[in-house]
Parts: structure tokens; C-alpha cells; sequence
């Protein structure tokens, strides 16, 4: 995966607590295959077009923010659906980081595997950053996961983001790797577990 | 000195570290692991990386998300959804993976047929790619969802990394009135925790209330619990949890299952064990209740009234009620019981299981729907059992129809899907914007109130509807 270290582009203001991951990409787009074209059409889907596939009045179709490659929100981003495309259409649509005051744990757990930043800021914090004349004008935002900050202008502020998951997306590390070093203590402890707890076995 | 006393939560977590790393990041052992067809990006990455299942013994696969519940023999509504499900066939194939596919007498929605197949057991760690994993809770398993990359690890390594979650006990106490069901009670719980309340914590429901509930109403109840933030919900395992497990296919047998149910009686909070949230609940104060809004959060008793923007406080709030009532197309202070409702569905991993068939049955019985409904059992073996018992003439002769086992529309991944601007009362468990399909709106209810509301074309208080009949 590709290391993470700073990040400076338009941030797109979505002022909204509670955005669902269904919201982030309707199931409904989840059976087309991510190769074709990504998932990047379907971000926000429904807040951005009409049924008719009309452009509606929304921040991500303001030539603004068009191109963002940060979103801010309110509380809650990205709760419910653990499904992952939610986070292959943000990163495919070009953001990597999203500024909120809380997310969905197993949002935020799936956007570290696909080297895209929750950083967390209070909520007195994420309206300033909401609020900022510099962010409405789709002036560049700057992120720094090593310093924990957020520069919007003259507006600096500090973000939370659990250290293990910040060591591996300014590594870049990969689970998969990370896990496999450790294939003779798996090994072991499948071996004892399994002799101590028969039971847990499915029977056939 | 004595060992610290440890709590559910703790105990299963202990007994699956394989190891710490200095950042407080466990490896964790996974006993089960459970697919469907959205898990396809997780295969995807396993065959990227041209790896093997690691072990395809402890790896269950069903087909649910996408199967039609209506004409099976078409394999799926579109090209694209029989391709969702071919690929789990073959994904599961080439992998040696046990499929409970489309055309299985036990095929089901994955969180009904696995605790009913006796896979899910307590002190099992469990995960799968769905939120509502959390479902398996109920029997005293410690199980989580989780997104296609940690899929694909778990299929790699039958492991995964993950940070101790903070513990929070939900304490409900006194007993459910009559009518009132443990949808309401899990519904109750997520307004009062609020839809991030429980976000980073691993939660226990506990108390009198709880331990009342029957196995069924204890998975509704831990099946919402992500509505609440929480990964995880769990029941401690007691008699009725081993009654429930006992001669299932795939559950332990004979000895075997004797020395288990030792073990399992080790898993209860020990008494003096400390949590990082206490909330409590009073049962007995609760009423039928159903969401208004597009967040679980926003339910309400049916005797109440929608809330005013007007007279919210916390901005963020009132905007997000304001947002609701526009979609919704509803008017601040209105009844609820004056909301009326299209069209009504049964069914889903929240309340698709035999109890909440013969609930919904024992309102309609009799009596004739006044909208359209689609009723889906949990798992083909349900319709079985349901229709040994009769209820599907009852769902049937109310004019309802009756249909195979899937998500179905809690989801509309299938083709079953609530037309634009139209409101259902669902047993589901989400009534975000469009869930149920693009402008769909939903009033998530229990199966006696989804019931209520066919017969009314409203929401409606069920209590009066069943007196004189045996709930």
C-alpha cells in the first residue's frame, strides 16, 4: 500500500452528522465490477444526481470541490453497512482523507486497509473547518498524519487517529505481510487450541 | 492475589490472542468465518495474490444478499445479481468451502441459518463481511463485521488484527409488556444510546429483561446493536442457550457437547468485572415503538409525536430531523399513529425467525390486510416449519404474499425493493435514505407491528389487536 504522510487538497464541506455507508454507495451499484470505470461515479450517488440522472444543488458538483481529495463532515461518518466499497469510492473518486468528529468503526477500520485517513477532530472543530472561508473557496487543505494537523489557511487545528492504524498508513504497511511473519506462532497457537477446545470444531 | 475479575467480552478475547503487539494490536484467532456473495471483493484479493483459503474447514458459505424470493428457478432478477451468485459458487468451490447455496434445503439469511445449523456457538470468535454479524452474539459468541479487506485476511490467515474494544453494559431490567417485543426493546436502546452511542465499544446486554428473552428475541436484540455504533453485541450463555444448541447438525454431540457446555458455563462476567459505559433500561416502561426518521435512532413510542426541529437545542441534531422529516415527507409534532404506510415486509436477519412468523401470524390471523406486504422466512427450513404450522395460510388469506428465504428487502440487492416515495413498515434494521430502494421510505417496527400496520394501512398500535388471543 501506498504510504500516507501529507495530503493537500480541496476538501470538500459536507455539513451532515450520520452518513451512512449506504449513503457513501447505494447497494444497488455494489454488483458492477469495480474494474470497470471504478467506483468513484458512484460516490454520494444519490445526493448528487436526481432520479432522471439530473445534476442536483450539491457540494461535489460545485466546480469548487469538484476535485476534492479531502471531505469534511459532521458526527457519525460513515456508520452502518460494513460494506467496503463505500471507501473504494471515496478513494476512487479521489479522496483519501475525511475529516469528522466520530466515524463508524468498521468504516474507519476498512479505510486504513485502503490508505484513506479518518482523522477525527472535535466537534467545535469540524464546524470551524466547515465554516472556513478558506475551505468554501476550495482553497488546498493540508493534512499531516505525522504532525496530527490540519491547515486551512490561517485555521490549524489537531486531529485523532489511533497509533496503530497511523504507523501503517505512514508505512504503508500490509496486513496480509505483516501477519504472515508471524506464521509459526499461528501455527502454534492453532495447534494447542485446537487439541485444548475439540468442541469449537464444527461437527461434520 | 486473586485473578482480575474479567467480563465476557474479556474472556473470549483472551482465549483468541495469539498476540500483542507493542501498539496494543491483537492478533485474534477466528473459529468462524462466515461468506456470502458481497464477500466477492475478499476472494478477489486472495486470488490477486494467488493465495489459498487458509482454512476452509472453519469457512461457511451462503447464498443470501442477492437470491431472488420469488421465481428460484431464475437464478436471480438480472445477469448482474445471477453473476453475484455464480461467483460465490465458484469462489466457494475452488476453495473447498461448504456453500449453503441457492438450491439447499437449508439455505437461509447467514445470520439465521448459521446459530440454526448449530455452527455458531458460544465462546467462538466469529466474523463475517455484514454489520449484522453481531446477531450471533446472542448465544455467547464474540462476532463482529468486517470490511472485504479484513475478509480477505481472515480467508488468508484465519486471523485478524484488532484493538481491545471498550466494554459497555446495557442493563435492562423489570418485563417486556404484553405486545411489546424485543425489537421495541432494541429499538428503545438505540434512541437512548443514539445511532454513535456505542461507537468503539464492544456491548453486554444484561439483566432481567434479557435473560428473558428467548434465544430468537435475544439475536434481534444483539442484531442491532451496530445501529448503535457497536461492533459486537453479546448475551451471556445460559440453559436456554444450551437447550437451543443441543442436536443441531454441525453443534458438538454426546460428550462432546457435555465438556463444551462446562466450558461455556465459564464465560458469564464474573460479578465484580468492570466496564468502561453502564446504561440501564426499565422493560416495563416500554411501548410499541417504530422509527419516524432515516436513523435507527429516531424511534419513537406509537402513542407519541414526531419531534419539532423547532424545539431542538443541538443544531446538528435538529438539522438532521429536519432532513428526516423532508424525506420521510412527514410534519413536525404529527401522531405517529397518523403516519400511513404502503405496503408492509417480514423479514430480514432482524426478525425473519419462527417467533416472529407466529407473532406477526397471531395479529393477522383472520383478518385481511389493507396494503400489499411481502413476508420472507430467515431460512428455508423457517418456511418449512412455518408452513407445517399454518402460518402461511394465515400470511397468505391476508393478502400477503408468502415467498422464499433472502434479504430480500431489508436491502433490495435482490430486486425486491419499495418503490420511490412510497412508506413501508419493515421488520428491518435500516431506515436510511433508500435503503429499501432509490426514495423508498421506512418505519422499521416488530413483526406484530408491521403486522398491525397492514390491517390499518398505518401505523397503529398493536396492543388492541391482540386482545383475546394468545400473542
Amino acid at each position: 500500500m501506498k504510504p500516507f504522510r501529507t495530503l493537500e487538497g480541496a476538501a470538500c464541506p459536507l455539513p451532515l452528522a450520520n452518513i451512512d455507508t449506504d449513503q457513501i454507495i447505494s447497494a444497488r451499484f455494489m454488483k458492477r465490477p469495480r474494474s470497470e470505470g471504478g467506483y468513484g461515479q458512484y460516490l454520494l450517488y444519490d445526493f448528487r444526481f436526481d432520479e432522471d440522472g439530473k445534476a442536483r444543488d450539491f457540494a461535489l458538483n460545485d466546480p469548487r470541490y469538484s476535485n476534492a481529495r479531502i471531505v469534511i463532515a459532521k458526527r457519525n461518518f460513515g456508520c452502518g453497512s460494513s460494506r467496503e466499497p463505500a471507501v473504494y469510492a471515496l478513494a476512487d473518486y479521489g479522496v483519501t482523507c475525511v475529516i469528522a468528529p466520530s466515524f463508524g468503526d468498521i468504516f474507519a477500520s476498512n479505510s486504513i486497509r485502503n490508505g484513506v485517513l479518518p482523522a477525527a477532530v472535535s466537534e467545535a472543530d469540524a464546524d470551524a473547518l466547515l465554516q472556513s472561508a478558506h475551505v468554501l473557496a476550495g482553497l488546498p487543505v493540508r493534512v499531516d498524519l505525522a504532525q496530527q494537523t490540519i491547515v486551512a489557511g490561517n485555521l490549524s487545528v489537531s486531529f485523532d487517529v489511533p497509533m496503530q492504524w497511523k504507523a501503517r498508513l505512514i508505512n504503508g504497511w500490509d496486513d496480509v505481510d505483516m501477519t504472515r511473519a508471524h506464521a509459526g506462532e499461528i501455527a502454534a497457537f492453532a495447534t494447542k487450541y485446537e487439541s485444548e477446545n475439540t468442541w469449537a470444531l464444527p461437527k461434520r | 492475589m486473586a485473578a482480575r475479575p474479567l467480563t465476557i467480552i474479556e474472556k473470549i478475547w483472551n482465549a483468541h490472542a495469539i498476540l500483542e503487539r507493542e501498539d496494543g494490536d491483537t492478533l485474534l484467532w477466528i473459529d468462524r468465518h462466515y461468506v456470502h456473495e458481497g464477500s466477492n471483493h475478499g476472494f478477489g484479493q486472495v486470488a490477486a495474490r494467488k493465495a489459498e483459503v487458509a482454512r476452509p474447514d472453519l469457512t461457511f458459505g451462503i447464498a443470501d444478499h442477492y437470491v431472488p424470493t420469488r421465481q428460484r428457478e431464475s437464478r436471480g432478477a438480472s445477469a448482474e445479481i445471477r453473476n453475484m451468485i455464480d461467483l460465490l459458487e465458484q469462489n466457494t468451490a475452488r476453495h473447498r468451502v461448504s456453500l449453503f447455496g441457492l438450491d439447499d434445503a437449508q439455505q437461509g439469511i447467514v445470520h439465521v441459518v448459521m446459530p440454526e445449523q448449530g455452527l455458531t456457538l458460544p465462546g467462538l470468535l466469529i466474523v463475517c463481511g455484514d454489520s449484522h454479524t453481531s446477531t450471533h452474539g446472542a448465544l455467547g459468541a464474540y462476532a463482529f463485521g468486517i470490511g472485504a479487506s479484513e475478509v480477505a485476511h481472515v480467508l488468508m490467515t484465519q486471523t485478524i488484527w484488532q484493538k481491545r474494544p471498550k466494554k459497555m453494559r446495557v442493563s435492562v431490567s423489570g418485563q417486556l409488556p404484553e405486545g411489546v417485543s424485543a425489537k421495541d426493546l432494541a429499538l428503545n436502546v438505540i434512541a437512548g444510546l443514539g445511532s454513535g452511542g456505542a461507537t468503539g465499544h464492544a456491548i453486554e446486554y444484561a439483566g432481567d429483561a434479557v435473560r428473558a428473552l428467548s434465544i430468537e428475541a435475544r439475536m434481534t436484540l444483539c442484531n442491532l446493536s451496530i445501529e448503535a455504533g457497536s461492533r459486537l453485541g453479546i448475551v451471556a450463555p445460559d440453559e436456554k442457550t444450551f437447550a437451543y444448541i443441543e442436536g443441531r447438525p454441525h453443534a458438538p454431540h454426546g460428550e462432546l457437547f457435555e465438556r463444551a457446555v462446562e466450558e461455556w458455563r465459564k464465560l458469564p462476567s464474573d460479578e465484580d468485572a468492570v466496564f468502561n459505559a453502564e446504561m440501564a433500561f426499565d422493560a416495563a416502561a416500554m411501548t410499541p415503538t417504530a422509527t419516524w426518521g432515516t436513523s435507527p435512532e429516531q424511534a419513537l413510542p406509537i402513542g407519541a409525536r414526531l419531534p419539532d426541529p423547532a424545539d431542538i437545542e443541538d443544531e446538528t441534531k435538529a438539522q438532521g430531523v429536519r432532513a428526516a422529516l423532508e424525506y420521510m415527507g412527514l410534519r413536525p409534532k404529527m401522531a405517529m399513529s397518523d403516519i400511513s404506510i404502503d405496503r408492509v415486509f417480514i423479514g430480514s436477519c432482524t426478525n425473519s425467525r419462527i417467533e416472529d412468523l407466529r407473532a406477526a401470524a397471531a395479529v393477522l390471523a383472520g383478518r385481511r390486510a389493507v396494503v400489499p406486504g411481502l413476508v420472507s422466512p430467515g431460512s428455508m427450513l423457517i418456511k418449512q416449519q412455518a408452513e407445517q404450522e399454518g402460518l402461511d395460510k394465515v400470511f397468505v388469506e391476508a393478502g400477503l404474499s408468502w415467498e422464499a428465504s433472502g434479504c430480500s428487502m431489508c436491502v433490495g440487492m435482490n430486486g425486491d425493493i419499495v418503490e420511490p416515495g412510497q412508506r413501508c413498515a419493515s421488520t428491518s434494521n435500516r431506515n436510511f435514505k433508500g435503503r429499501q430502494g432509490p426514495g423508498a421510505r421506512t418505519h422499521l417496527v416488530s413483526p406484530a407491528m408491521a403486522a398491525a400496520a397492514a390491517l390499518t394501512g398505518r401505523l397503529t398500535d398493536v396492543r388492541p389487536l391482540l386482545a383475546g388471543r394468545k400473542p
